[in-house]
């Protein structure tokens, strides 16, 4: 029953240390406390190298945290769960395989039967406007396409959980903006919690509900903002809209500050 | 002026055709240049053999002459050699040579994998792997003849062990630099770690082993005549050390010629065979 009225994600008191290669600790996550209610779309904004890839991590169960507790659906996240998708910054789409069996990979992994992966596969693609390049191996497409390919290949496995991580950083901006549409229509469908993940606070107030800013490394939640504006959205018109900039103006008030931080610190090491 | 601004252009479109024609010709001509070149060097380099060995400036019976290595092949062609058909000879050396190398290929593929994936038991097996791998292994040679004969037994096992270290190495190199992202990427998507293995481990160490395959089949080659030529009783190996054994400079030369051609046509064979399986792959600048 608990599971039915939990949030999405919970995240108590989490931190995630690591060992440096030169034997020394890097803490990147620190005591982070943050929820995801279910079907709500949460960007996460942060300096770079704050740590903000790390609470992605360990909400899908890639990483264990070093102490506190990661809940899913109510439940204590243990390993790689099949409730989540993951969106990479980098092109993970496997190249040797087509673009169909690309978008097949999930469901045959979870033991689909072919017939019916293909079906679902096809579903998608179409939905992501890919039909005419299943035969296509990576390679051959354009890195919008590929991250299309991503985006097909992670909603054919309808994750409760959406976590991406910086997933359009690599695009070119008017592709950027294209794909944030199209991410924002496929995820009305289909009710996930979505993890967004990104440095740019401009597309952070675009897609989501709720922005969560994270302080300078080790990363923790410095102040959530919820962003009330209407949906459906169109990232293009939405980002002139004087709330849009109302809002823009005082979440940066927070986030400038940590950038501040943080390039100081790295002036500092330079130095 | 205007009728001018106009013309501009339209010369400008005429000329394109010609200038891609002239780059074709111009790449053309070079092709053939280059061909010419390599024909005449190997004239030039097999005339000042051949000159230098009928003028005695070297000596002919050291260092034979193509004329005379020819003769041989010739008659080996023909009249077969002193030990059987030189068809038979080749199929030997090549069949121990095979089934070295895909014995060789399929330990050290299987060993790489396992010990890429598996850390443990790269830790453990580290250090003895390295110590097995700094015996210049050719010394087994003689080893494997007196442990099986005179047969293709001892030649497919001197063949395996030259054969099984580089492909190793590669497999276990290309095993541990799989793409942490697909990885990562295959466990999301819900793979069992038996299907990381399967599905991206391997496929993306495949053209780290291709690597190995093409140096390998070489080093199988090396086995079986190696161990042909320290006893045997059918092979190119046995035609050489036979050869050598009758003062026929000429024969071991032409024996090499063979090896050559039989070495070359088996690379062609593996690269149509990766061109195949590597459809995916962007094609790189070379091809």
């Amino acid at each position: 029953m608990s599971a039915d009225t939990s949030p999405a994600i919970q995240l108590r008191g989490a931190s995630k240390i690591f060992k440096t290669p030169s034997g020394g600790l890097h803490t990147a996550v620190r005591e982070l406390d943050l929820t995801v209610g279910r079907g709500e779309f949460v960007a996460v904004v942060g300096p770079t190298g704050c740590g903000k890839s790390t609470t992605l991590t360990l909400v899908s169960g890639l990483e264990e945290p070093t102490e506190g507790d990661v809940l899913v659906a109510g439940e204590p996240v243990n390993g790689v769960g099949d409730k989540v998708g993951f969106v990479f910054q980098q092109d993970a789409t496997f190249p040797w395989r087509t673009v169909l069996s690309n978008v097949m990979a999930g469901p045959r992994f979870r033991g689909v039967p072919k017939a019916e992966a293909k079906e679902k596969a096809r579903e998608w693609l179409a939905r992501v406007g890919l039909s005419a390049f299943e035969d296509r191996y990576p390679h051959q497409l354009s890195g919008g396409q590929r991250k299309r390919v991503a985006l097909a290949a992670t909603f054919v496995n309808d994750p409760e959980i959406l976590l991406m991580d910086e997933p359009f950083s690599a695009l070119d901006v008017q592709t950027r903006a294209l794909m944030s549409d199209e991410l924002l229509e496929l995820w009305a469908g289909t009710g996930a919690s979505v993890v967004f993940v990104t440095h740019d606070l401009e597309e952070s107030i675009a897609l989501a509900d709720k922005v969560v800013v994270m302080t300078a490394g080790p990363a923790t939640v410095k102040q959530v903002f919820d962003i009330d504006l209407p949906r459906p959205r169109k990232v293009e018109s939405v980002r002139l809209e004087p709330r849009f900039i109302e809002i823009y103006r005082e979440i940066w008030e927070s986030l400038g500050e940590e950038v501040r931080i943080t390039r100081e610190r790295g002036a500092a090491n330079v130095a | 002026m205007s009728p001018e601004v106009l013309s501009t252009p339209v010369v400008d479109t005429a000329k394109t055709p010609d200038r891609s024609q002239s780059r074709a010709r111009a790449a053309r001509k070079r092709r053939i240049v280059v061909t010419v070149a390599r024909v005449l060097l190997l004239v030039a380099v097999l005339g000042l053999w051949e000159v230098l060995s009928r003028t005695k400036a070297i000596d002919p019976f050291n260092f034979s002459m193509p004329s005379k290595i020819w003769d041989q092949i010739w008659t080996w062609l023909t009249h077969g050699t002193a030990i059987g058909s030189l068809g038979e000879q080749i199929w030997y050396t090549l069949y121990e040579a095979l089934l070295g190398w895909v014995f060789g290929v399929i330990a050290g593929v299987v060993a790489g994998i396992v010990l890429g994936r598996i850390v443990f038991l790269a830790d453990v097996l580290g250090p003895y792997i390295k110590v097995l791998n700094s015996i210049p292994r050719i010394v087994l040679a003689p080893i494997f003849v007196i442990w099986f004969g005179l047969g293709p037994a001892s030649k497919v096992a001197s063949a395996v062990v030259l054969v099984f270290f580089p492909v190793f190495f590669n497999a276990f190199q290309g095993a541990r630099e799989v793409d942490r992202n697909l990885v990562a990427n295959a466990r999301i998507l819900g793979a069992s770690d038996r299907r990381v293995t399967l599905q991206v481990v391997i496929p993306s160490a495949t053209s780290w082993i291709f690597t190995s395959l093409h140096v390998s089949f070489g080093f199988a080659l090396i086995g079986a005549i190696v161990g042909e030529y320290i006893g045997a009783t059918k092979g190119v190996g046995l035609l050489i050390a036979q050869s050598q054994g009758t003062f026929n400079t000429a024969g071991v030369y032409a024996a090499m010629v063979i090896l050559a051609v039989v070495a070359l046509a088996a690379e062609g064979l593996l690269t149509f065979a990766e061109r195949r399986i590597f459809r995916w792959k962007p094609a790189s600048s070379g091809s």
